[in-house]
């Protein structure tokens, strides 16, 4: 049986096209996921994310599990702030990557992959046994979450709350706040579009309200209302990574280009001696933006060639050195761009080829991200 | 959901205008609703041999990518290059501007094993 978020009937009843995602049944597009991508490019798009797990870490021993689980330095996160960092294993690879919440003293709230919600659960819950003076609670259940992005998602809110978002920064957040009346809220401006925006957590039970509220706002500013389709490509041109795509228990977070997120220096942590030595010996395989120069669009598990020059006549000829770990044609800068873990790394400029069903086509290494805020459509 | 009467259809989703021995192929409403927005499309060449039943091309949407059947056997003897630059006329147009190949047909009697738009409608609707 797949679990529902609490605004389910509700995108059904607005014409959502719902499928499978990790365990949940929800909206992946309800008009194109073109037309959905592009407004949160140039207005705003409403999503509904209640899927994610959210994982309350309580405690005087909060802290020290959380500086023990991840790779990011939590002990700089102060009240009220927000921290990306990936997850670990021993040996370095990826377990998953999370956002936490800093919410009061000794009050923290992860937030975690709907895919890997139970298995973090339980990889936290190991980990505090013993540790004295923490409680790990599943609050899945207890929040819905949706993310308003775009351009214009501030003039969205700000008529719904009363702090002056003006002065809520990037990775801030608004714990115990109210939205549209409803109570028990956090706002938070963080998202996963490569766009201004903020992520809301509502208590379950309450969110219709809030959710009404800011849809009719989004809907004035002529937003859109958003499903996973979207999201996934909003993500993929800001080139930010995808949890079983770009990280893996196989892949460790230096060869996905998260070094800025790995705090060796913090102290002792899971998987730390692991990324120390890859630190030092240096990746064997990094994560670089690939843009095609012909037509055809690439798609995850295509195998990537290097091109290197061949005969006189301008031939060349081409090695496997990696794959394509997420890619798409890009709805907002109109071409086809791949994210690919290649040996030895790659640098922009440099000649690729993807394998496209047993055609090679010429790809070009380009710098990341594919898309960066406020930049212009090509062509407009 | 709109399907043409005077068009035949497959199961997988093709739609087939013939006159003649010359059959015109694209996919049809249903299809490219269910595809969302197609972004790309592979053809095969002008003189290419298709085989009923077997891939003919690829439609890519943002989302996916599906193999394209080919409702008879026969030669291509048009290509529709619009699709190119425009892909989403499959979307906007699926039964005319969105049209795919055309077809000259080895046996123009494999269109009785196609689909009428009723039978095929009751299978997606």
């Amino acid at each position: 049986m797949l679990k529902r978020t609490p605004l389910h009937d509700w995108h059904v009843a607005h014409g959502a096209r719902m499928v499978e995602f990790a365990g949940w049944e929800m909206p992946v597009q309800y008009t194109s996921v073109v037309e959905e991508h592009n407004a949160v490019r140039t207005a705003v798009g409403l999503f509904d994310v209640s899927h994610m797990g959210e994982i309350r870490v309580r405690g005087r021993g909060a802290l020290p599990l959380l500086q023990h689980l991840v790779t990011n330095d939590v002990s700089r996160l102060s009240p009220a702030r927000a921290l990306y960092t990936p997850m670990c294993r021993e040996d370095g690879g990826t377990l998953d990557d999370l956002l936490i919440y800093h919410l009061g003293e000794d009050d923290y709230l992860a937030v975690v992959n709907a895919a890997n919600t139970e298995r973090d659960l339980a990889w936290f819950r190991a980990h505090a046994e013993g540790a004295g003076d923490v409680d790990v609670l599943d609050e899945t259940d207890r929040w819905a979450l949706f993310a308003v992005q775009g351009p214009r998602a501030e003039e969205v809110l700000q008529p719904l709350v009363e702090a002056d978002l003006k002065r809520l920064r990037y990775y801030h957040c608004i714990p115990g706040t109210s939205l549209a009346g409803v109570s028990g809220a956090i706002v938070a401006r963080t998202g996963y579009t490569g766009e201004d925006g903020f992520e809301c957590y509502l208590p379950a039970g309450a969110v219709h309200e809030a959710w009404e509220a800011v849809w009719g706002r989004v809907q004035a500013l002529n937003g859109r209302l958003c499903g996973l389709g979207a999201r996934d490509t909003l993500r993929l041109e800001a080139a930010l990574p995808l949890y079983g795509h770009e990280l893996t228990e196989t892949i460790n977070p230096l060869e996905a280009r998260l070094g800025a997120f790995v705090k060796l220096e913090k102290g002792p942590f899971i998987g730390r001696e692991a990324l120390a030595a890859a630190k030092a010996e240096g990746p064997r395989r990094r994560l670089c933006g690939l843009r095609l120069l012909e037509r055809g669009i690439p798609r995850a598990g295509y195998a990537v060639h290097r091109a290197s020059a061949g005969g006189p006549d301008g031939s060349w000829e081409a090695e496997p050195c990696g794959y394509v770990t997420s890619g798409t044609f890009a709805p907002y800068l109109h071409q086809p761009i791949a994210l690919a873990l290649v040996g030895g790394g790659a640098a922009p400029g440099e000649r690729m080829a993807v394998d496209i069903r047993g055609r090679l086509v010429p790809a070009e290494v380009v710098p990341l991200p594919f898309y960066k805020r406020g930049a212009a459509a090509p062509g407009s | 959901m709109e399907f043409p009467q005077d068009l035949k259809y497959t199961e997988e989703h093709e739609w087939v205008r013939a006159s003649r021995d010359l059959a015109v192929v694209g996919i049809t409403d249903y299809a490219q609703s269910e595809l969302g927005d197609v972004v790309y499309v592979e053809l095969p060449a002008v003189g290419a041999r298709v085989k009923k039943g077997a891939s003919f091309g690829v439609v890519e949407s943002v989302k996916s990518v599906s193999d394209l059947f080919a409702p008879v056997s026969g030669e291509v003897v048009r290509v529709n290059g619009a699709l190119a630059d425009h892909p989403e006329k499959v979307n906007e147009d699926p039964y005319g501007e969105g049209w795919m190949i055309e077809i000259r047909m080895d046996d123009p009697s494999e269109l009785e094993d196609l689909l009428s738009a009723a039978e095929y409608a009751a299978r997606v609707e």
